[in-house]
């Protein structure tokens, strides 16, 4: 009987029992087991995918039970990670379930991410969301992005192959109460039903094989219209390289940074004797930097901060002015009443402006 | 110019479209057009990533935008 239970898939041109074996070797992390998740497990477990860990801390209450429809009435007050699991287990029972009644936190992503081949983004929160790409990207894992607002819902794939990431598109986690969730602004019953499909069959691809993947797209449906556009994002490569996860997630009441922009810093620069870090890799350096300036790359700024005068202002650097952001993120922690401060847009501005004054070692 | 709204963006305007018209000095680049429509809807100023689109591609604050370019603005959504 078993050989039957996915012939419809198998008979599949482009698809056969070698898409069915893939599915069946992969792990897929399930971030969420609410609107987006629950339809993210129920079809890839129908289809065969052969280990799916599901992480949620939630209980099933009224409200969910428009949207998310594995729970019953009867479910309302229990574990949603093992509802699921024991319905799912009934749906298809040669899945291996790994369900971790848990939040994903900075203590927890690593050790559990890790384990998986692709990771699913259905939560509903900033935070999650930002934590599950800088996991993701450190420990070089695509993820299957979605996200809803009112009757409009977002899907796409990160960091798959090298492709953009969910910064590229978002640099900054937003502040609190800037956006509303779904709890404060309502959302359609059947659309994270929708959007969540769209986010299991970009999972079935990537895991098969098969298609196109949403890589460098944001697709945005409108329930309301029956419309989709698609709008291509580019890689920023500064997004690529996470030296660490952030201390904590919670979205920020107010983001406190220092920055000074690039003709102000070049005016300081040439008249004045200004202490300035450039946090750029080797081979960036090598290629150009300006004279009189510390190089400490950031994945080494916390060891090597001891090069650095804290009693004096630190002018942060690197190429794009992100890097030289997470450099003050690090720096602040272990030196709080430091003056750190941002060099805006880095020297991707500050050559555009003066590209005289770039020393490269190669011509020395 | 006609610029697409999606996410809160749409919530705040109250429209899906928003048409620039009749100005005697329309943005040129992506970040002119973000501070014009901070002018025009200063709680666009309150939201710290606000991606923009021009002609289907994501743009950068420097890029130029043409009268007959499709603008996107997409800001991030957060519910699930």
């Amino acid at each position: 009987m078993e050989k039957d239970r996915y012939i419809r898939q198998t008979t599949l041109v482009n698809f056969g029992q070698e898409g069915q074996d893939k599915l069946q070797f992969s792990k897929i992390l399930i971030v969420g087991a609410g609107g987006l998740g629950v339809p993210v497990l129920q079809y890839l477990n129908a289809m065969g995918v052969g280990t799916i860990g599901l992480i949620d801390n939630d209980v099933v209450s009224l409200s969910n039970l428009h949207r998310q429809v594995l729970y019953t009435e009867a479910d309302i007050g229990k574990s949603k990670v093992q509802v699921a699991i024991e319905k799912l287990k009934a749906q298809n029972s040669n899945t291996n379930f790994e369900g971790y009644e848990a939040f994903l936190d900075a203590t927890n992503a690593f050790e559990i991410i890790k384990k998986y081949d692709l990771i699913v983004d259905a939560s509903d929160n900033f935070p999650t969301r930002y934590l599950v790409n800088d996991a993701c990207v450190m420990l070089k894992k695509p993820f299957v992005y979605g996200a809803l607002h009112s009757f409009e819902g977002h899907v796409s794939v990160f960091n798959y192959n090298s492709g953009p990431t969910y910064r590229c598109l978002f640099p900054n986690i937003p502040k609190a109460d800037e956006i509303p969730n779904c709890n404060e602004q309502g959302v359609l019953g059947i659309l994270p039903g929708i959007i969540g499909n769209l986010q299991a069959l970009e999972a079935a691809k990537i895991l098969a094989e098969i298609g196109n993947v949403l890589s460098g797209k944001l697709l945005v449906f409108n329930a309301l219209d029956q419309q989709y556009h698609k709008f291509n994002i580019e890689t920023v490569q500064d997004n690529l390289e996470i030296g660490k996860l952030q201390d904590s997630y919670e979205l920020a009441c107010d983001v406190a940074l220092e920055s000074i922009e690039s003709g102000a810093f070049l005016k300081l620069l040439k008249n004045e004797n200004i202490q300035c870090v450039d946090v750029r890799t080797e081979e960036e350096y090598d290629d150009f930097h300006y004279q009189n300036t510390i190089h400490i790359p950031l994945n080494r700024i916390e060891e090597k901060q001891d090069l650095i005068d804290f009693k004096k202002p630190v002018y942060c650097l690197c190429q794009s002015g992100i890097r030289s952001q997470k450099a003050i993120q690090q720096l602040k922690t272990s030196h709080p009443d430091a003056k750190l401060i941002n060099v805006e847009g880095g020297y991707n501005i500050l050559k555009s402006q003066v590209s005289g004054r770039v020393i490269s070692t190669k011509e020395k | 110019m006609n610029i697409l709204l999606f996410g809160i963006a749409k919530d705040i305007v109250g429209e899906s479209v928003l048409t620039i018209e009749g100005e005697l000095q329309p943005p040129k680049t992506v970040g002119e057009l973000k501070n014009y429509i901070v002018q025009l809807h200063p709680k666009f100023g309150e939201l710290s990533s606000l991606a923009i689109a021009v002609n289907s591609n994501y743009a950068n604050d420097s890029m130029k935008v043409n009268d007959g370019d499709e603008i996107a603005i997409i800001p991030p959504v957060s519910g699930g």
